[in-house]
């Protein structure tokens, strides 16, 4: 019976490991042969890692990939660094001082979950119109949708964080021993939901690496709107370029939650 | 008591714990509503320097909210707390000085207990070295000093809760902050832990308030007990004179048990049960009364139809017993009156064993003062 289980399980495994592997193992095959010749050949992931020469060399055709990239680099740290900022301490005071609100908090930031991209656009359209006006039509000022993008998934990683915690009863015990509010969020509410907040920027990495739509709708150039264009003159740098990009932020994952891991555990299971 | 306060040098005393300056603690008609809810409702009470004080209420009464308020965690609606002559109402917790310890577990999950301890300090500007070893002495104090290097999880709860009162007592607070600090631990460890915190408190002197909703670990542990009610200090009073002399029918109900009797009261005495007992101040002078007399206050004497049958009294009343506990040091007895009364009576725990259910027994009532309450308006006396 056991045994009968434990085969079934590992089927399951398996057919869900060749649904996620297969694409990938293809986007790997054709990213190391020749496409008409068919040899083997690294010459794709070597333009990959040498993509800010090429680009300076060939501006017409890598140009666009190359400022993308760049541009998606910073907006992923400008996306985390304003989520956590906005949302780690929203949510604890929310949580302390406003329980009424929370709902409402929440309604809000699970909101951009029921709109689609396409839908969001539209809406975006004129308010980045302004931001153009305001600040320029940097890229990186996409950041801000992201940032609501991003919203529902970080705020329900957060909320499971909080959640965990007696908030009340730690920060209550801080401030009688003198602490103020920035410390109290700073040494005992982040530490205590490390994890969380490493899963909320593990997904807010990945949503913003994988962005398009919005990007492309409003003329922005990032690291999708750049593969989507090498792709019409060079297939397989586009395609070795996405793979990059995923496993990039599968290597951030496993880093991550290495450092997050729980160090407290560790260190705890040795004293 | 007063002597053991003064040998500050007793048994289990760690050096470089230094006793503290005791401070005077005044609320004055404290209020504060939830609501509809009058959580606080004109509330008095003074701590007097070094003393314990320990807040006794049922759910729901207003105690933690009290302690709140004087931690500053809670705003009072109006209301006056001043600590040492000293009006703190504007003074934000942080700055008030006050150890807390908590009714739920609330180290900081991600620190040693050491650490946990030294957290205070660290705010106080002390330097690492100073802060472990002051940290070290409270931990020492509180009996933990094996298990400094260990996270909450590893503790029990009575461990945590210890080392809670260490952190609180680190910052060497002005005054020192329980909420049913004991609540959440079993039965023996509750015991243990709440001689340890009156040792503790004794030797330091330290201004201490204790909530709690146990009657027996709040006359245990205090100087003076302070029964709540409705939001209010109903009686405020050290322990012995709480149970022997308390002022209303609240009072005498929560504080131990009592059995309500109809009597007649006339001349500082009732008539109850075709017996005078004495009343205590604050007893109706005269008409129709409920006397509330205690279980040791009742004495079973065998009945006529059994053997030693000779010595009834005129005016006695005779019950039956319909059950007896063992429990201990003592036993209590269920009798039955004719009347359909159910009297509890406090007796020998070897009188258990000879008491049978079904026997007949002569009810009579100790010349221990007792109070009464008017029995039409009992509710409206207080
Ligand atoms: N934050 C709050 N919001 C609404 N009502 C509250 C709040 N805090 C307390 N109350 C109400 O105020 C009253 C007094 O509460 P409090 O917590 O002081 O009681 P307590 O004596 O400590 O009771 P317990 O023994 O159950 O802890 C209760 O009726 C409670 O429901
Ligand atoms: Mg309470």
């Amino acid at each position: 019976m056991r045994r009968k289980q434990t085969t079934i399980r590992w089927i399951v495994i398996a057919v869900i490991m060749a649904f996620f592997l297969i694409p990938l193992l293809s986007m790997l095959y054709f990213s190391l042969r020749f496409p008409l010749s068919g040899k083997w050949t690294g010459q794709a992931w070597s333009n990959v890692i040498h993509i800010g020469s090429i680009a300076a060399a060939d501006p017409a055709d890598y140009g666009q990939l190359w400022t993308g990239l760049k541009n998606s680099a910073v907006l992923v740290v400008l996306t985390v660094v304003i989520m956590v900022v906005l949302l780690v301490p929203t949510m604890t005071w929310v949580r302390l001082r406003v329980k009424w609100l929370s709902r409402t908090v929440e309604f809000i930031c699970l909101l951009p979950l029921t709109i689609p991209a396409i839908v969001l656009v539209v809406g975006l359209g004129p308010v980045y119109r302004i931001v153009s006006n305001v600040l320029s039509t940097n890229t990186i000022w996409l950041c801000f949708v992201y940032v609501v993008l991003v919203l529902p998934f970080a705020y329900r990683a957060l909320d499971a964080g909080l959640a965990a915690i007696d908030l009340t009863t730690l920060s209550e015990a801080a401030r009688s021993l003198g602490a103020r509010w920035f410390r109290i969020m700073w040494q005992i509410v982040l530490p205590n939901i490390r994890s969380a907040v490493v899963s909320a920027c593990f997904i807010s990495v990945a949503l913003v690496l994988g962005e398009f739509t919005i990007a492309q709708l409003l003329a922005r150039d990032n690291l999708q709107t750049g593969i989507f264009l090498v792709s019409q003159s060079d297939g397989q740098l586009a395609v070795t370029m996405s793979l990059a990009a995923l496993i990039l932020a599968f290597v951030l994952l496993m880093v991550l939650s290495l450092f997050s891991g729980d160090g407290r555990r560790t260190k705890g299971a040795s004293a | 008591m007063s002597t053991a306060r003064m040998d500050t040098a007793g048994v289990g005393t760690v050096a470089g714990v230094a006793p503290v300056h005791g401070v005077l603690v005044e609320l004055n008609d404290l209020r504060r509503s939830f609501g509809t809810v009058r959580a606080l409702d004109g509330m008095d009470l003074t701590i007097n320097p070094g003393e314990l004080v320990v807040l006794l209420g049922p759910s729901g009464c207003g105690k933690t909210t009290a302690l709140r308020v004087l931690a500053g965690l809670e705003d009072a609606d109006s209301g006056r707390i001043t600590v040492d002559g000293r009006d703190i109402s504007s003074v934000p917790t942080s700055k008030r000085d006050m150890g807390m310890v908590f009714q739920a577990y609330s180290l900081f999950p991600h620190m040693t207990a050491l650490q946990n301890v030294e957290f205070g300090l660290t705010l106080r500007g002390k330097g690492s070295a100073e802060r472990r070893r002051i940290a070290g002495n409270y931990l020492e104090l509180v009996g933990l000093s094996e298990q400094a290097g260990r996270y909450a999880r590893q503790l029990s709860g009575g461990q945590q809760q210890r080392v809670a009162l260490a952190r609180a007592l680190a910052i060497e607070p002005k005054v020192l902050l329980l909420d049913e600090p004991l609540s959440a631990l079993d039965a023996k460890v509750r015991v243990q832990l709440r001689d340890e915190i009156r040792r503790i408190q004794l030797e330091l002197g330290i201004t201490t308030l204790f909530v709690t909703h146990d009657q027996e670990e709040a006359l245990a542990v205090a100087d003076r007990v302070g029964v709540m009610w409705e939001g209010r200090i109903q009686q405020i009073a050290s322990p012995a004179e709480l149970y022997t002399a308390p002022v209303n029918k609240f009072v005498a109900e929560f504080v131990g048990l009592s059995n309500p009797l109809p009597g007649t009261a006339s001349e500082g005495a009732a008539t109850v049960l075709g017996q005078r007992v004495p009343l205590l101040p604050g007893s109706p002078p005269s008409g129709s009364v409920t006397v509330l007399v205690r279980p040791e206050a009742v004495t079973l004497v065998p009945g006529p139809d059994s053997a030693a049958g000779s010595d009834v009294r005129p005016g006695s009343v005779t019950g039956t017993i319909v059950g007896t506990s063992f429990l201990g040091s003592t036993g209590r007895a269920q009798v039955r009156l004719a009347d359909g009364t159910l009297i509890i009576a406090q007796i020998a725990s070897a009188d258990v064993a000879v008491l049978r259910v079904g026997e007949t027994v002569d009810v009579r009532l100790e010349q221990v003062p007792a109070l009464a309450v008017a029995s039409m308006a009992s509710r409206g006396s207080l």
